[in-house]
């Protein structure tokens, strides 16, 4: 009789298997973040210890824009709200109205842009974002009446190329001035 | 009344737990600064992580204010660095990588919105004599324009 009790398999008790996995589950929650991997990519520059020379080009391709220590912004000689920025930048470089004093075409077009050592970061990156905002308007623009979509990475290479070929994103970056560090 | 069966709670918590330990990346180092990046709307995804390293720079956290003060510090890994140090760092990097990669390796700068570009500028130009080209200003997608 007792024999065979013993051959009967025994129930394993289950129920702190729940709380096992609620430990491990909150372990990996609080050693883990999720990386938001996001951000605006660019491509520096090659260095060389000459300044880039931009005083050579006819001025009219060439948009300047400067960022003080005080997070204010000249375009092109007069100051500007960020807000404009966008929009000045496409009519620069697109030219719709083939105005003397603007870009003669999209290719000769130059962004030039110039901080301080004091300017805010933020500052920086809000300006950067509007310039490449205006170029992917008008990628998309272009993309648009050419291939009937949006510009995107997943167009095929021969698309893309033409595209940023018709309109290249050519930035070029001065060496700060140093105005306003705070160290 | 007979008893609800939870019989089957461990194994919804287990996908709970899987879903989190695929979705999440273990902290590879500690925080010393204080970085909040700024927002932005023309964001580009970061697809290889394995071809990312990581730069930030930002005021120390008051708890390393007293170490290392409280002007702008940069920190490679987990060590607050000076700028000197990052071509060394970008080195080891590429030792774990595939040569035949290398080209597509790219730096994401993790730059608190306060910072003043001086310190960034000088970052910059060390990842330009270094050869590293490929930058990411990280940023947060700006809220309401989704």
């Amino acid at each position: 009789m007792a024999r065979g009790k013993r051959l009967q398999a025994p129930e394993i008790n289950a129920s702190s298997m729940a709380d096992i996995a609620f430990l491990l589950l909150i372990f990996f929650l609080v050693t883990t973040e999720i990386v938001e991997d996001k951000g605006i990519l660019v491509k520096l520059p090659p260095w060389s210890e000459d300044e880039p020379d931009i005083t050579k080009l006819n001025e009219r391709n060439v948009f300047s824009v400067l960022v003080n220590k005080d997070n204010d912004l000249l375009v092109r000689g007069e100051p500007t709200d960020l807000s404009d920025l966008r929009e000045r930048a496409k009519e620069f470089i697109a030219n719709p109205s083939k105005r003397p004093d603007l870009a003669e075409k999209p290719t000769k077009a130059i962004i030039s842009l110039k901080n301080d050592r004091g300017t805010e970061y933020a500052t920086y990156l809000a300006v950067y974002n509007e310039l490449q905002g205006a170029y992917n308007e008008l990628w998309n623009e272009l993309a648009n009446s050419k291939f009937g979509v949006d510009y995107s990475e997943d167009l095929p290479f021969a698309q893309r190329k033409e595209i940023k070929g018709t309109i290249p994103f050519v930035l070029s970056e001065a060496e700060p001035t140093s105005f306003g560090e705070e160290d | 009344m007979p008893a609800i069966s939870t019989a089957s709670l461990p194994d919804i918590i287990f996908m709970l737990l899987f879903f989190f330990m695929v979705v999440t990346v273990l902290r590879q180092s500690e925080l010393k600064l204080k970085v909040v990046t700024p927002e932005a709307t023309e964001l580009t995804k970061l697809e290889d992580k394995s071809l990312v390293n990581y730069i930030y720079i930002g005021k120390p956290t008051p708890q390393y204010q007293d170490l290392y003060g409280t002007a702008p510090q940069l920190q490679l890994n987990d060590k607050i660095s000076r700028k000197d140090q990052i071509p060394f760092f970008l080195a080891e990097f590429k030792q774990g990588v595939p040569e035949a990669l290398h080209g597509r390796i790219t730096s994401s700068l993790r730059v608190d919105g306060e910072v003043t570009m001086g310190i960034v500028t000088d970052v910059k130009t060390e990842l330009r004599k270094a050869g590293q080209l490929r930058v990411n200003y990280s940023a947060k997608t700006r809220a309401g324009d989704l």
